[in-house]
């Protein structure tokens, strides 16, 4: 005997359709009538023409491309060393916090005044102070490139947060977790490695992928020192043509840079988050 | 094998074990029974030195192992510990899990570790869960492979604590199987639980605990069936009217 669906069944599903096609229409309307109304509330503004004229030109935005994007492969190199750098400074610092060991109760120290300076200062200060203030010093083999002086100001800055992050991620795994691979036999040091830190950098991936992409935007805060990123080749063209759509171009290379580490990000925590709801841990 | 000589350990002013000696001989398995709190878990805790005690000594083969100065993740290595809460380790599979004590602490090669361990899971028909992770197994599958990652380095005693607490009554025989097992086998055991009949079947003396102390100690029919202090017997008819004795 197959299954009939009973006529209870048919009409709870009929009432579900109808909701979802309610809940559609409402959600077309709703976009129509804002779009609607933020496009006349901006190209209604008295100084729209101007504003168009001088951050929307065309003209402008073809003439200044090359320039910008030429800078913004510096901003790509900046964030591939700075990123990388500050991966390895942040897990040494989170170990280092996170160890008991006498021994390391220097380091220990030492590593909560850096990240307690360095999260509390302005990424901007760090740069000038670093950028005008270590090649002040005359040392010889202090670098005197601007695009180093800034990567080594954003791996100072960035370290700092990454190191809290990764340590946030140690503490969250479960103690009895460290206990068993005690119980087995292993050193606090093995546990730590195949047990703890694992477990850990899973916890935090998402966390971590968002100071990168932070990191990626702040890499144009390189700019005041001079070197020629992205934002800088667009200030450049801007001062030439007293035109501001350089600017946008700019802006929209980052956005466009961005866009696929978020959209990472999200998928990321979205597959964790349904790994825990089915694992019942909510 | 294991000799426990009057041990003693307080949590500040709280006193929770005192004056304990227990000797346990090789192949010999001592169940400990008691209410919660009675200090099952702390005397298991101390033997794999988890956690540290006052005064007294424990003695595994002649050697002190709470004297000063010895290497307590050399001690471990030699005993097996199982825990209510399974505590697998959730980023590896199963065969993962058994194979990191024999790799890393005792210098097993990757392939010959494995083989073992992929013998073991076979005994016990967990073959086909070998390369699945902890979180897609059943709790009476993850307390097997917990078992079994404490027993593939020979350990000379297992200590199993409330075991099957966390289980419902098929996943706990599934699990009481298993330990039978081991104690057919020969494994030298101290096992902690609220499972009386199990206690009944695998012990060869069953130890009562109360406020910290062993209070009874005799052959499983002796304390179940005739206890004399007051205690053992209000336990034992608090364990009937809850049905499970």
């Amino acid at each position: 005997m197959s299954y009939q669906p009973s006529p209870l069944r048919l009409q709870r599903e009929e009432a579900r359709r109808r909701a979802s096609r309610r809940s559609a229409l409402i959600a077309v309307i709703s976009t129509v009538v804002i779009g609607t109304a933020l496009t006349i509330i901006v190209t209604g503004a008295p100084g729209f023409k101007a504003v168009r004229q001088s951050f929307f030109s065309w003209h402008y935005a073809k003439s200044a491309f090359p320039h910008v994007l030429s800078g913004l492969f510096i901003n790509l190199r900046v964030l591939l060393v700075a990123g990388t750098f500050v991966l390895i400074f942040g897990l040494l610092i989170a170990l280092a916090r996170t160890s008991r060991s006498p021994v390391l109760y220097p380091v220990r120290l030492l590593s909560a005044i850096y990240t307690d300076i360095f999260r509390g200062l302005p990424l901007l200060l760090v740069l000038l102070l670093v950028g005008f203030g270590l090649p002040g010093l005359g040392i010889s083999w202090i670098p005197s490139s601007v695009v180093v002086l800034g990567t080594i100001s954003l791996i100072l800055t960035y370290s700092a947060y990454v190191g809290e992050v990764i340590r946030a991620g140690i503490e969250a795994v479960n103690p009895a977790q460290r206990m068993a691979g005690r119980a087995l036999g292993l050193t606090q040091t093995q546990s730590q490695r195949y047990v703890v830190l694992p477990q850990a950098l899973r916890k935090v991936v998402p966390a971590l992928l968002n100071d990168l992409i932070s990191l990626q935007k702040d890499s144009g805060l390189i700019s005041v020192l001079g070197a020629i990123d992205a934002i800088r080749a667009a200030q450049i063209d801007t001062a030439q043509s007293f035109n501001f759509t350089p600017y946008l171009v700019a802006g929209a290379l980052f956005v466009a840079l961005t866009i696929p580490l978020t959209r990472f990000t999200d998928w990321l925590t979205r597959r964790q988050d349904r790994a825990r709801v089915q694992q019942g841990q909510w | 094998m294991l000799d426990i000589l009057t041990l003693r350990k307080s949590y500040g002013s709280d006193l929770v074990l005192q004056d304990i000696s227990v000797s346990l001989k090789e192949h010999e398995v001592k169940v400990l029974i008691g209410a919660s709190g009675s200090g099952k878990s702390t005397l298991l805790r101390s033997i794999n030195l988890l956690e540290g005690i006052d005064d007294g000594q424990i003695l595994l083969d002649g050697q002190d192992i709470t004297a000063v100065g010895v290497d307590a993740d050399a001690i471990r290595s030699q005993i097996g510990s199982v825990f209510q809460a399974f505590n697998l380790f959730p980023h590896l599979n199963v065969l993962q899990n058994i194979t990191l004590a024999p790799r890393k602490v005792h210098g097993v090669s990757k392939s010959q570790s494995e083989d073992e361990a992929m013998h073991l899971l076979k005994r016990f028909g967990l073959a086909d869960k070998a390369k699945q992770y902890p979180d897609l197994l059943s709790g009476g599958q993850q307390q097997r492979v917990a078992i079994l990652r404490a027993v593939i380095t020979k350990p000379k005693v297992l200590l199993l604590d409330e075991v099957t607490s966390a289980l419902d009554p098929i996943l706990i025989a599934e699990v009481l199987t298993l330990i039978s097992e081991l104690k057919s086998e020969g494994m030298t055991m101290m096992i902690a639980t609220h499972e009386m009949g199990f206690a009944k079947r695998v012990a060869d003396q069953v130890l009562f605990l109360h406020q910290g102390q062993i209070l009874e100690a005799g052959s499983p029919s002796d304390i179940l069936e005739e206890p004399r202090s007051t205690e053992l017997k209000a336990f034992l008819g608090a364990l009937r009217d809850a049905g499970r004795l």
